[in-house]
């Protein structure tokens, strides 16, 4: 169905997403279960997405990437999903939250040394911010750099890390000054450096594709020129960063809620109980029709957003009411899908079971339900 | 060497359509439309010969305007200019499409066409046999294999129950069948590049085309509903059934 949403697209958009379709259709999809069960992708996958050009839709050309505006990304983080695993398309999006800071305030030598090879498939990277101790308060985070000459040394640990158990480098939230957000700094640690390790890859409930890495520093000696932007200035950079992580998760989920829509879609007038399909039940075509509406009015609101941000706006409180919106629509309608699949939505070979699990990291990730509500509450309340 | 190759916009096969008040024709109103899976291997080639043997591709496309988008889905594959003759397609048979499809041939005088075998909305499996008559050139259909040299084609052809294998003296028509090839994906930096490629419009009339349908389509019907299925009791009922009820016995 072309959708409402589309309006807001080019012909370029309209045929990356057909190409991007066809590729991960092609080459990534037939191999989605084998990944889930394995809980591992191979990491020639980051080679195969760098030849194909897709890693670095939004880079810079100088930098290697293709120059294309903020919808290229986001049809990208909705085609990948539609491999049917989001993990795969978090493992694999690890690059997009850990690569922007660099790509907006790191040196030329920076771009060369991190950028580069991640965009051209040959590096993985990740982004280190929560810590055992610290996640939605990111201001209290504990990961101390100190310097010492020309090299920080690093203490501390990061968990809950995608793609941490195989990242070449992380872009690592760490303290370099003193208490609150005005101590922080974005430092890049690659993870071959005497005193990196790492501690676990946790096993977890979803995404399940993709590894979750907890990560310790034990005097690590890091050269100051991985330093990104200012010392103890990393704290704006990293807002800009949940920014766009915020509003791909939000297209991600959305999109998982299309595929339950589509799977229940083609079960419901499949599957017969009581004399006719479900789909004969006017029960079951309602709840299809909310499920088209939640969605539509979610995918719309999304894409217009976007379409402000590549038009120069930054608006935070929009991408708050994005992510929330989308993914508990998201959520109610997979769980929907689950309901309607009977006891085969609880089975492992039908894709709703997956999306169930994988939808529940949503609420969480890259700020938690109740954060975006502090946000928006900040946004309309007087102080 | 100039390499000509068509593609044709089509409602997505995957998609789900639905018969207009009065059955003369499909819905197509909001479903997305995409290039001709043949058309993709016509293009490959296409763009394969140019990387062999140098030279141009002219992409070509007959439909409405929106046929652009598939124009340049070949252009961000390494075509090189377009031209799109805008036409009603449901006013238009195999003919007038291979009529207006020589006409452009014959202005730009490639040395070789290469076509989907069919296209997978209406499955006539005519254009390229007619455009062929037309111009008077060799035919070379359903290839899975093409190598071009000294003014020749050798065409490995899917033929019922085998393969054969023909050689075609140039300028001469191909259509591909869905072994020949990969298709490659257009990148993001040949989709933008792509934007900047000429794309010509023409219409009938510019090409001195005559369109006067030799083939009109009644009507169509769906297939009628699946009935449920039952379950007998025993092979005596079963073949009771087959025979007297289904009378497939
Ligand atoms: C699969 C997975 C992948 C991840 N990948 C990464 C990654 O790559 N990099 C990275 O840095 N992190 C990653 N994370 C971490 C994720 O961003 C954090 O889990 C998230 O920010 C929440 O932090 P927390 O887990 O410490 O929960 P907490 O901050 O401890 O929150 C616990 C609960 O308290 C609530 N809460 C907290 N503060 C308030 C408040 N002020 N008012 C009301 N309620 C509040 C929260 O909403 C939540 O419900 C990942 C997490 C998962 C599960």
């Amino acid at each position: 169905m072309a959708r409402l949403a589309d309006h807001f697209l080019s012909e370029e958009h309209l045929i990356f997403r057909e190409q991007t379709r066809r590729f991960v259709q092609d080459k990534l999809a037939p191999h989605v279960d084998e990944w889930e069960e394995k809980k591992h992708f191979p990491g020639e996958v980051y080679q195969w997405l760098g030849d194909a050009g897709l890693l670095g839709v939004t880079a810079p050309e100088e930098m290697g990437g293709a120059g294309g505006d903020l919808f290229y990304a986001m049809i990208f983080a909705e085609e990948m999903c539609r491999s049917g695993s989001s993990g795969l398309a978090a493992g694999v999006g690890s690059l997009g939250i850990s690569l922007p800071p660099l790509i907006h305030h790191g040196t030329p030598e920076q771009v060369d040394k991190f950028v580069r090879p991640v965009l051209a498939g040959k590096k993985v990277s990740a982004l280190g911010v929560t810590e055992p101790g610290a996640g939605s308060d990111v201001a209290s985070i504990r990961t101390r750099a100190v310097r010492d000459g020309d090299h920080y040394i690093v203490n501390g640990a990061k968990s809950f890390i995608t793609s941490g158990t195989r990242a070449d480098f992380i872009t690592t939230v760490v303290r370099t000054g003193g208490e609150g957000f005005g101590g922080i700094s974005l430092l890049v640690i690659e993870s071959n450096r005497d005193g990196f390790s790492v501690a676990r890859n946790m096993p977890k409930m979803g995404w399940h594709a993709s590894d979750t890495a907890e990560l310790a520093f034990d005097n690590v000696r890091v050269p100051v020129e991985n330093l990104i932007g200012s010392e103890n200035g990393g704290f704006y950079l990293l807002m800009e960063n949940f920014a766009s992580e915020r509003l791909s998760l939000a297209f991600m989920a959305v999109e998982m809620a299309q595929l339950a829509f589509e799977e229940s879609m083609k079960y419901v007038q499949d599957r017969r109980a009581f004399g006719k399909t479900l789909a004969g039940h006017q029960v079951t075509r309602h709840k299809l029709a909310e499920m088209v509406a939640g969605i539509d009015l979610c995918r719309t609101y999304n894409y217009a957003l976007a379409a402000r941000i590549i038009a120069g706006d930054n608006p935070m409180m929009e991408v708050a009411i994005a992510k929330n919106k989308s993914v508990d629509m998201a959520s109610e309608v997979i769980d929907q899908a689950v309901q309607l699949h009977g006891g085969y939505g609880y089975m492992r070979e039908f894709l709703v079971e997956r999306l169930y699990r994988d939808i529940r990291l949503f609420p969480i990730g890259g700020g938690t339900r109740e954060v975006m509500n502090e946000i928006i509450s900040k946004m309309i309340l007087p102080r | 060497m100039k390499i000509l190759t068509t593609v044709k916009r089509v409602v997505d096969p995957d998609a789900k359509v639905r018969l207009n008040s009065d059955n003369s024709g499909l819905v197509t109103e909001g479903l997305e439309a995409k290039m001709n899976a043949f058309d993709q291997y016509g293009v490959e080639e296409a763009i394969k010969l140019k990387e062999a043997h140098g030279g141009e591709v002219i992409v070509v496309s007959i439909g409405d305007s929106a046929g652009t988008k598939e124009i340049r889905t070949a252009l961000a594959m390494g075509g090189d200019r377009g031209v799109l003759v805008t036409a009603d397609m449901s006013e238009i048979d195999p003919k007038g499409v291979a009529d207006l499809l020589a006409a452009v041939i014959e202005r730009e005088a490639p040395d070789i066409v290469l076509m989907g075998k069919l296209s997978v909305d209406s499955e006539n499996n005519q254009v390229g046999q007619r455009v062929a008559a037309k111009l008077g050139w060799p035919q070379a259909t359903f290839a899975f294999t093409c190598e071009v040299a000294d003014g020749w084609a050798t065409v490995g052809r899917e033929v019922d129950g085998g393969t054969a294998n023909v050689r075609v003296k140039l300028p001469a028509i191909v259509t591909a069948d869905l072994r020949l090839n990969e298709p490659r994906y257009a990148s993001l930096p040949g989709i933008m590049k792509a934007k900047r490629k000429p794309i010509e419009e023409l219409t009938p009339d510019d090409l001195g085309v005559e369109l006067e349908p030799q083939l009109i389509i009644q009507g169509y019907s769906l297939p009628p509903a699946r009935a449920a299925g039952e379950i007998v009791d025993d092979v005596d009922s079963l073949i009771d059934r087959l025979q007297n009820t289904a009378k497939v016995l």
